[in-house]
């Protein structure tokens, strides 16, 4: 019954991959509509949007080693 | 198609998604001591061997032509001394011989990994925690030695109203050591997580009706993962730079 349990969790777990998800597509997507408004200043912040990417979906890789531990580990 | 998932003893997949990970000796045998030569020492050795290679013979014959290698050489260093440059400044170009040694061997493990029946040294948390915590280490020595206790001002935010800095000191010193944590397992994570899909699809080719599927799929995420490969040891790069950047300047 435990173990069922944690495969539950594991599934549970997943939804925060979707969420982290929806934080990576707010960040292109913004940065996109900046860009197109301001092409020039584009180039200079891609940097910054791969940091604000990789905040963001920090996160969902928290929620996937969630579901990894309730898989293999628990 | 989730319960083909279980494993060979229930007549799915005949391997688990998850095998491609482990670290087994190399050359035969089964235990595993801390000289014993394993997949993942090889791979590590081959991303190391791949880096050397493509840095000595491309700035061997420099040329004002530059051959394919060579190229490819200078996009790499172009690449990570400006990264460094923009975002550290004129000073953190002191550290960049660091920088630019984390980038090639990620970027040549994750790529060696590619290959298949390769194995992805950074896949493994034991790898790049220990990258991480090389980071996180050298970077709080450097501000400590750099800055004195003046690095302690990265915690104490002055630009922010007196009654709310010491709850914001709380918060970056727990942001601060969650640092290593997240640079970690954002790199294994993703690769991991990579690998684990292409065998999960892999998996679904054995079954006759899904296979088109299953073989397109590979492929997309095949080329998803190139992709990812790269932006990873980007990421991870960057994130160094940033780091490094807090510890040089850590006024905000």
């Amino acid at each position: 019954m435990e173990g069922e349990l944690a495969h539950i969790g594991a599934g549970l777990a997943a939804i925060g991959s979707g969420a982290a998800a929806i934080g990576v597509g707010n960040v292109a997507g913004n940065f996109l509509a900046g860009a197109l408004r301001n092409p020039s200043a584009a180039a200079s912040q891609t940097a910054t949007l791969f940091i604000g990417i990789a905040f963001a979906e920090a996160l969902g890789i928290f929620a996937f080693l969630v579901a990894l531990l309730l898989m293999f580990a628990v | 198609m989730a319960t083909e998932t279980h494993g060979a003893e229930e007549g799915g997949l005949v391997f688990h998604p998850m095998d491609q990970f482990i670290v087994e000796p190399f050359f035969g045998g089964t235990d595993v001591a801390w000289y014993t030569v394993t997949n993942a020492t090889v791979w590590s050795f081959l991303a190391v061997l791949a880096t050397f290679l493509l840095l000595v013979l491309g700035s061997s014959k420099r040329s004002v032509i530059p051959s394919r290698m060579q190229s490819v050489a200078e996009l790499a260093y172009g690449f990570v001394y400006k990264m460094v440059e923009d975002i550290c400044g004129k000073e953190g170009v002191k550290y960049f011989p660091y920088i630019m040694t984390l980038f090639m061997f990620i970027v040549c493990a994750n790529f060696l990994g590619l290959l298949p029946a390769s194995f992805t040294p950074t896949a493994h948390f034991a790898v790049t925690v220990v990258l991480a915590m090389a980071v996180f280490l050298t970077v709080t020595i450097l501000g400590f030695v750099k800055n004195g206790a003046a690095f302690l001002g990265l915690f104490w935010v002055a630009s922010a109203p007196l009654a709310l800095r010491p709850v914001l000191a709380v918060i970056e010193l727990i942001s601060y050591f969650v640092r290593p944590v997240s640079h970690s397992i954002r790199l294994a994570g993703n690769v991991m997580a990579g690998h684990a899909v292409i065998k999960v699809f892999a998996g679904f080719a054995a079954l006759t009706v899904v296979s088109p599927f299953a073989i397109l799929g590979i492929t997309a995420m095949y080329g998803l993962e190139v992709l990812v490969s790269f932006i990873q040891a980007y990421v991870f790069t960057i994130l160094t730079c940033v780091y490094l950047k807090d510890a040089l300047h850590p006024s905000h």
